[in-house]
């Protein structure tokens, strides 16, 4: 084949990502897929934070076959998919494989072979993306079709997600970038957060580029100490309290996400 | 004490305390005092040796050993706490020409008068090493990217001055090269692989005619200070008091 196909993703593949780290990416990302399973979709959480993945410790699962064993051929590709608690399923990094630290064109293959074969087996794959903006974090972003990108109200976490839609913007064309406001302290505070960024992006990226950069909010959540606690059970918030705040922002997410 | 003397020891020969002593005294370290044998004792001594083997026998910097264990802590932090730390590696230009024309002797005043200096260039928390012949590292913690070209620039300007007395009646100069390059931030990775991007900023700015600096262009686009303040200012000005 001589020339490479336009992806065929469209939105079924969504990347999660955030400039920062610790502004609860993963979290985001295994209760959205909770709530869109729960609305009956097949879904699946690629587990793309090669270098840090902690997907496996959000979901208390500790398998032996994960992406490192696809990778390195030493298992097939179906029999890394396992069922989450959530009802979705997840393909796992394995933690800390500095092999994949830096991008190689080998990797950027196995990346690309990975999305194709899996997107006709679901309704919604999620690619929980490492922090940072690093060649192979941009990589897996590029490989989705949407891109959520999760933030805090906080200075750093505000400015990395910033430098993140930027780079974004340039890089990979993107014009519609959805965000989740993380730990927000009180109602409306997303909004405001969004705002913000869609004034920096209005007056500092836009008019650089061939069309304008639209931000679109998909949810706020709230502070929640339900979160905290779900957490550090190693449970899915959606799965064992889907009643408290921030679940119920979660599933409004979903329902947002699917068209 | 005089430290060709050491107390009696009560302790069984084979464990070469004898030849420990004599190493820190040849260093000229404080030998441990107390009863010889005795757990403070032996704590000062293996504290004393942790030290000597640490350090370059010349210069008193860090070592290679102590070296490349920072540098491992240091990118396991990062890769957590994403806060940036910058590497630099520098290397003496035609220090195989100083050796050749004044003698070793020569070549040793100018590693010391460097390896001074360079101390002097940087921050407490920060580690400076011998890493090789004429090699040297610095490892930086906390250093923001705005930041790492003016630190390096100050290093090889400061250097770039530096009289040595190589002898009664005989001053030298010499130039450093410095490449650096930011550790990965939130991701794992390793050591050896930071290091690599930093001797290849190294090379180049050899490769550009030395006394220059080169770091790596980091991946993270700066942010200009306009943009955080119209980011921050009417959202932390107004709305969080």
């Amino acid at each position: 084949m001589t020339s490479t196909p336009p992806r065929p993703s469209g939105h079924r593949t969504i990347a999660v990502t955030s400039g920062k780290g610790g502004v609860g990416k993963t979290f985001v990302a295994a209760n959205l897929a909770a709530a869109l399973a729960r609305g009956g979709r097949r879904v699946l959480v690629l587990d793309a934070d090669l270098g840090l993945a902690n997907l496996d410790v959000v979901l208390n699962l500790f398998p032996k076959v994960t992406l490192h064993e696809v990778f390195t051929g030493k298992s097939r590709l179906l029999d890394a998919i396992l069922p989450a608690p959530g009802g979705f399923s997840v393909l796992l990094a394995g933690s800390g494989l500095v092999e994949y630290s830096r991008m190689t064109p080998e990797l950027r293959d196995r990346l690309r072979q990975l999305i194709d074969e899996v997107e006709p087996l679901f309704d919604h794959i999620l690619v929980d993306t490492g922090a940072g903006i690093s060649d192979v974090v941009l990589y897996t972003v590029s490989l989705a079709g949407q891109v959520l990108v999760v933030v805090t109200p906080e200075p750093t976490s505000l400015t990395d997600a910033y430098a993140t839609i930027k780079v974004l913007a340039a890089a990979q064309g993107r014009r519609q970038i959805g965000l989740v406001v993380n730990q927000t302290r009180r109602p409306g505070e997303g909004r405001m957060v969004r705002q913000q960024l869609q004034q920096v992006v209005d007056r500092y990226v836009s008019p650089g580029l061939d069309s304008p950069v639209r931000l679109e909010l998909l949810g706020e959540l709230p502070a929640d100490p339900a979160v905290r606690e779900a957490v550090q059970r190693r449970e899915l918030l959606f799965e064992t309290m889907p009643g408290a705040p921030a679940a119920v922002a979660l599933a409004a997410i979903a329902g947002r996400l699917i068209p | 004490m005089d430290s060709s003397t050491f107390p009696p020891l009560s302790v069984p020969p084979a464990l070469r305390f004898e030849q420990a002593l004599q190493l820190l005294a040849q260093a000229g370290r404080e030998v441990p005092k107390g009863q010889a044998g005795s757990p403070a004792w032996l704590q000062e001594l293996i504290d004393a040796l942790v030290d000597l083997s640490s350090r370059d026998a010349l210069t008193g910097l860090a070592n290679r050993r102590a070296f490349e264990l920072a540098l491992g802590r240091e990118i396991d932090r990062v890769a957590r706490s994403g806060e940036p730390a910058l590497l630099l590696t520098l290397d003496i230009d035609h220090f195989k020409s100083v050796n050749d024309q004044w003698g070793h002797a020569a070549g040793d005043h100018v590693l010391k008068a460097v390896a001074a200096t360079l101390l002097e260039c940087v921050r407490p928390m920060d580690l400076v090493a011998r890493i090789g012949g004429e090699e040297f590292a610095i490892i930086l913690p906390s250093c923001a990217s705005a930041f790492g070209e003016a630190v390096a620039e100050r290093v090889r300007r400061r250097l770039e001055h530096l009289p040595v007395t190589i002898s009664h009646d005989q001053r030298i100069t010499v130039t450093v090269s410095i490449g650096g390059a930011y550790a990965p931030q939130w991701v794992r990775s390793k050591p050896p692989l930071w290091q690599e991007r930093a001797d290849q900023q190294l090379y180049l700015a050899k490769a550009h005619g030395r006394n220059l600096v080169r770091i790596e262009p980091s991946a993270m686009p700066l942010v200009s200070n306009e943009e955080k303040r119209l980011l921050f200012d009417t959202y932390f000005g107004h709305d969080h008091e």
